[in-house]
């Protein structure tokens, strides 16, 4: 056999093994990387359970993950005393998410008006700083005073904490639209609305995007702060009425809800957002 | 009718100044006399950075002169007409928009019916021999399909004035012979008058009938060179004929010392 042969028989077979080796490499590592996750979530909730247990920390006002999973249990199966849990997650939820949607079609409209025309732009922008630089959390009393116990009060909380970051994403990605595209699409002769609609707003979705992730999050604060300054029904009464009765797990309990509400809220949104962005490139380390 | 018999594109004395940020006034073109006749296809050539691109702006109506006139068609430019297509150097096709839909926008955005901006757009698609990839969104392709999808969107409309602002000069070197090749063939049916604007010198002159020298900035016409190369042309062809290394010898003891200039007081700016 010619010495050629054999050197170009080895490179034949090693690509393959290599492929095989880090198809594996990356495997173990994805297993490594959950059974770690894993292995943290089980030390916390053991030691502070151990901690519970053997008076460390004060269970009464510190509570421990088996008290909270008995009471979560407990308003599963029986209910809490404000009515059936299923209820108040969608009472917190209707709320959230009528803010939610009214706080982001304001917002993204003034925010892409504002973002194209220059003179509104030059008149409103000192005022939404203004209102920008207060703490309107604080408003949710006033908004209990105006709209009463019902869901009203909570939904304008939730709209005046979702307004702002949904603006001032629109605004700025209305102004930082590439140029070039909006020369282009001029030259290709768009009038001003056809620019607006068909290279703007297009544009400025992804920073639009960006900001409904954390908005979702501060309408939920918004219904629960509502709720929790005074309601008849919501998580946020559950937390309130928790902290009444010097109930800890009770306020755990509705924390450990709201968070896996939120969480599936942002899944669904991933999922829309994926199906938007599909013209956009997947960005290398985006994949989770 | 003056309509007819005025040559394509005319400036007269035209001049553009800038407000830089700083309140500063920046000329970045002045005295600018030039005639495009209508099918001429002229090349701009000069030193990087020193105003060839406004030339373009000034004639498309995105801007507009602050000195002397500028008329296409005989009339004075008044915001951006009907019949310019404008390439740009970046990337300008639309994103979020398939292959099909960047080609077809043109032609909607004037109105015309979808069925029949489809039909155009996939005409156009074939010129290009990008057939294959409609259904592709634009970061899905390579440099040269870009630029290939650019020039469909820009042709889809039938502009009779084509502004060129450095097309290429993104593209690797054997992609953009090819690309000017494409360029003169789409080019050679269609009648329109074209302003190509470029520092490239062998492109310029491979290309046009005209050619164009600018001075350093702040930029006026220099000289005007007539390529009397014959047409049709292959780009990797012409450029081995004696006559082109003639021209270009002659064009670039023009060029040559405005270029010089620039490098100067680029090093000067940066001592």
């Amino acid at each position: 056999m010619p010495p050629e042969s054999v050197a170009l028989a080895q490179p034949a077979t090693k690509p393959t093994d290599r492929t095989a080796a880090r198809a594996r490499a990356v495997r173990n590592r994805t297993l490594l990387v959950q059974g770690c996750r894993l292995l943290v979530l089980a030390a916390v909730l053991g030691l502070w359970e151990w901690f519970a247990r053997t008076g460390v920390i004060d269970p009464f006002n510190f509570s421990m993950p088996s008290r909270i999973w008995d009471q979560i249990w407990t308003w599963t199966a029986h209910g809490t005393a404000q009515g059936p849990l299923g209820a108040q997650i969608w009472a917190t939820l209707y709320e959230a998410l009528y803010g939610w949607v009214i706080g982001v079609a304001a917002g993204v409209l003034l925010g892409i008006a504002l973002g194209r025309v220059r003179f509104l732009a030059d008149v409103f922008g000192p005022y939404v700083k203004i209102l920008n630089a207060m703490p309107r959390i604080v408003l949710a009393p006033i908004f209990l005073i105006w709209f009463g116990l019902g869901p009203a009060s909570k939904i304008a909380s939730a709209v005046v904490l979702v307004f702002f970051p949904v603006f001032f994403n629109a605004f700025q990605g209305a102004r930082e639209v590439d140029r070039n595209l909006v020369a282009n699409a001029r030259i290709l002769g768009a009038s001003d609305r056809r620019v607006t609609f068909q290279v703007v707003i297009p544009s400025a979705t992804s920073w639009i995007f960006t900001s409904l992730h954390i908005s979702f999050g501060f309408a939920l604060i918004g219904a629960i702060v509502g709720e929790y300054i005074g309601a008849t029904e919501g998580i946020g009464l559950l937390v309130a009425n928790s902290q009444g009765t010097l109930n800890s797990a009770g306020v755990y309990a509705a924390m450990v809800i709201l968070a896996v509400v939120a969480l599936a809220a942002e899944g669904l949104l991933t999922l829309v957002e994926k199906r938007l962005f599909r013209w956009k490139p997947v960005q290398p380390g985006a994949e989770r | 009718m003056t309509h007819h018999t005025s040559p394509a594109i005319e400036l007269r004395g035209a001049g553009k100044a800038f407000r830089t940020p700083s309140g500063a006034l920046h000329t970045a073109v002045r005295e600018l006399d030039l005639t495009v006749e209508r099918g001429e296809f002229v090349a701009v050539v000069g030193p990087t950075g020193c105003g060839k691109s406004t030339t373009l702006t000034l004639v498309s109506g995105l801007e507009e002169p602050t000195e002397g006139e500028v008329l296409v068609g005989g009339e004075p430019v008044r915001g951006i007409g009907g019949d310019v297509g404008f390439v740009f150097q970046q990337d300008a096709v639309f994103p979020w928009r398939t292959v099909l839909s960047n080609v077809m926008a043109g032609p909607r955005f004037r109105g015309v019916a979808k069925t029949e901006a489809r039909e155009r757009a996939r005409d156009w698609l074939a010129r290009v021999g990008l057939s294959a990839f409609e259904d592709r969104y634009p970061h899905q392709l390579s440099g040269g399909q870009r630029k290939r999808v650019a020039l469909a969107a820009t042709f889809v409309n039938d502009p009779s004035i084509l502004l060129m602002d450095e097309p290429f000069s993104a593209l690797d070197v054997q992609t953009r012979a090819l690309m000017s090749d494409q360029l003169l063939e789409l080019w050679a049916g269609t009648g329109s008058s074209v302003v190509f604007v470029t520092h490239d010198l062998e492109e310029s002159i491979a290309l046009a009938d005209k050619v164009v020298v600018m001075t350093a900035g702040p930029a006026t016409v220099k000289e005007v060179f007539t390529i009397d190369l014959p047409r049709p042309r292959k780009v990797e062809e012409v450029r081995l004929e004696p006559r082109f290394v003639e021209i270009y010898r002659e064009i670039w003891s023009s060029l040559g010392e405005e270029v010089r200039i620039t490098r100067e007081r680029g090093t000067a700016d940066a001592a």
